[in-house]
């Protein structure tokens, strides 16, 4: 027998780090990211253009309290910018994300109800593209669309869909079996009612799990491309145009350019990913691993 | 109107046949029982007969036609276990009125509350819930009905109750009902024929 009370003293001599569980783990990411979103977007749209506005008299200014972030070499508030730019940011990859979640609902939905023609249809075009890099039919994409905002939204919901709809087919296809489903068929249901009645409420915590893990990708990925040089204009304040102007910059030393802006972009990214992973495994245990 | 079925053989993909040259009929206001060890093909017949499975062999015939593949189908079944057979996402109002609009009256006698309709069916027990796929399947259009090990899960005066229900309610819609189960008391006071599937069953001796 092992002595709880003297393993739980040990335990607790020195210091010890507060220990949260996944639910509390979660919580405090909702609560951290609500106040870095609210806080970036209260930001972007008080600041005004003013701040960045090109002042010679300010430019090049290192990281102080006045200018968090440092400015440029036009003399632009680097904190405004970066706020502004994390702002459209999110904007662009919110609604590619979601308009790349629905494509996959509904390709899905489809593959696992519409018969073996459908699905074979649709198991090869997520094969298709799959096969490819992400990052390659988006510049493909974007650039056939001519680029700017139009080029990115449509590049980003066009690339992002497969993995998500694999995991709705595979749901779909597991629910059809249901016994549920097979007495409404006997019950002379067709099968689009099934689908919709009920099979697609079952995928509703899948949907919006998998919308919570496109978004990240998403965003990185609009900002990947706008860096190349195939995505937004450089008149926007995006994250990738500021990352990609300050590259010249970088060897003179002006490390604030970069630094903070790509810093955001990442806490931003990660903290979405963290939460969708902890809302994955709380809702749906059984495939969290897969 | 007779339910058929001739010759029946079945197994599941490559495994051993589970029946073989099965023959059986029941006509419309006929109450049969179907008995057999555990195991022995009881509940795959009735999915057989019910549509949910085509036998490999032999055929199904409903007053000399094949089973429908469309529309409402003439014959039901009520399986073991209610709680697979309900969408847990639907408030259990929604999976009673799935089929057609069962009038108060059959839910009374059925021993179905008003109040259960606004609940989700984790909140009901295994029993409570088998009453409302009682009454789904209990429609106009229901010719025959299928009954595989319907009550089990109910203690003996409940399955008295329900029983009386079914049989009521067979008779007034003139419905023919197979009786799956390995109850021998159950069955010997319900039905008017009884089939043993293992004398049945060629395959089986």
């Amino acid at each position: 027998m092992i002595n709880i009370d003297a393993l739980r003293e040990k335990r607790s001599l020195g210091f010890r780090l507060p220990r949260f569980n996944r639910r509390q783990q979660t919580l405090i990411t909702i609560l951290l990211m609500i106040i870095f979103l609210s806080s970036v977007i209260v930001g972007g749209a008080l600041l005004g253009n003013e701040r960045i506005a090109t002042n010679f008299e300010t430019k090049n200014l290192s990281p102080s309290l006045k200018h968090p972030f440092g400015t440029d070499w036009l003399g632009r508030d680097m904190l405004t910018r970066t706020l502004k730019g994390i702002t459209l940011s999110m904007g662009v990859g919110m609604l590619a994300a979601t308009v790349s979640a629905f494509i996959a609902l509904i390709l899905g939905l489809l593959a696992a109800t519409m018969g073996k023609w459908a699905d074979t249809v649709v198991t090869w075009l997520v094969d298709l593209f799959l096969s490819v890099p992400h990052l390659v039919a988006l510049i493909l994409i974007a650039f056939a669309l001519g680029g700017g905002m139009k080029g990115v939204i449509i590049g980003v919901a066009f690339t992002h869909w497969p993995s998500l709809t694999r995991v709705i087919r595979a749901e779909v296809l597991q629910l059809r079996s249901a016994e549920f489903i097979q007495v409404s068929k006997k019950m002379g249901k067709s099968r689009w009612w099934i689908a919709v009645k009920h099979i697609l409420p079952h995928l509703i915590p899948q949907f919006f799990i998998g919308l919570m893990l496109l978004f990240p990708h998403a965003v990185l990925h609009e900002a990947s491309i706008t860096f190349l040089g195939f995505g937004l204009s450089p008149h926007q304040p995006a994250i990738g145009i500021i990352l990609s102007e300050s590259m010249r910059y970088l060897s003179t030393g002006m490390w604030w350019l970069a630094f903070f802006p790509g810093l955001s972009l990442l806490i931003m990214v990660r903290a979405f990913d963290i939460l969708g992973d902890h809302l994955h495994m709380l809702m749906d245990p059984h495939h969290a691993h897969n | 109107m007779l339910l058929e079925a001739q010759d029946i053989g079945f197994r599941y993909s490559k495994g051993p046949w589970i029946l073989r040259g099965v023959d059986m009929h029941i006509a419309q206001g006929e109450i049969v029982g179907l008995v057999g060890p555990s195991g022995c093909g009881k509940s795959t017949f009735g999915r057989i007969l019910a549509g949910y499975e085509w036998p490999l062999e032999g055929h199904v015939t409903l007053g000399g036609e094949p089973l429908p593949t469309a529309g409402y189908q003439p014959v039901q079944l009520v399986f073991q276990h209610p709680e697979k057979a309900v969408n847990s996402r639907w408030r259990l109002g929604d999976t009673l009125k799935e089929g057609w609009v069962p009038e108060a009256s059959l839910l009374e006698a059925l021993g179905i509350e008003q109040e259960w309709f606004k609940r989700w069916p984790n909140e009901l027990s295994g029993g409570e819930l088998q009453r409302f796929c009682i009454a789904r399947a209990l429609g106009p259009k229901t010719r025959f009905l299928i009954a595989d090990e319907m009550t089990t899960m109910l203690d003996a005066i409940t399955q008295a109750q329900i029983w009386h229900v079914v049989l009521e309610i067979a008779k007034k819609q003139n419905m023919g009902i197979l009786v799956v189960s390995h109850e021998w008391n159950l069955i010997k006071r319900l039905c008017s024929r009884i089939i043993e599937l293992s004398i049945v069953n060629r395959d089986r001796e």
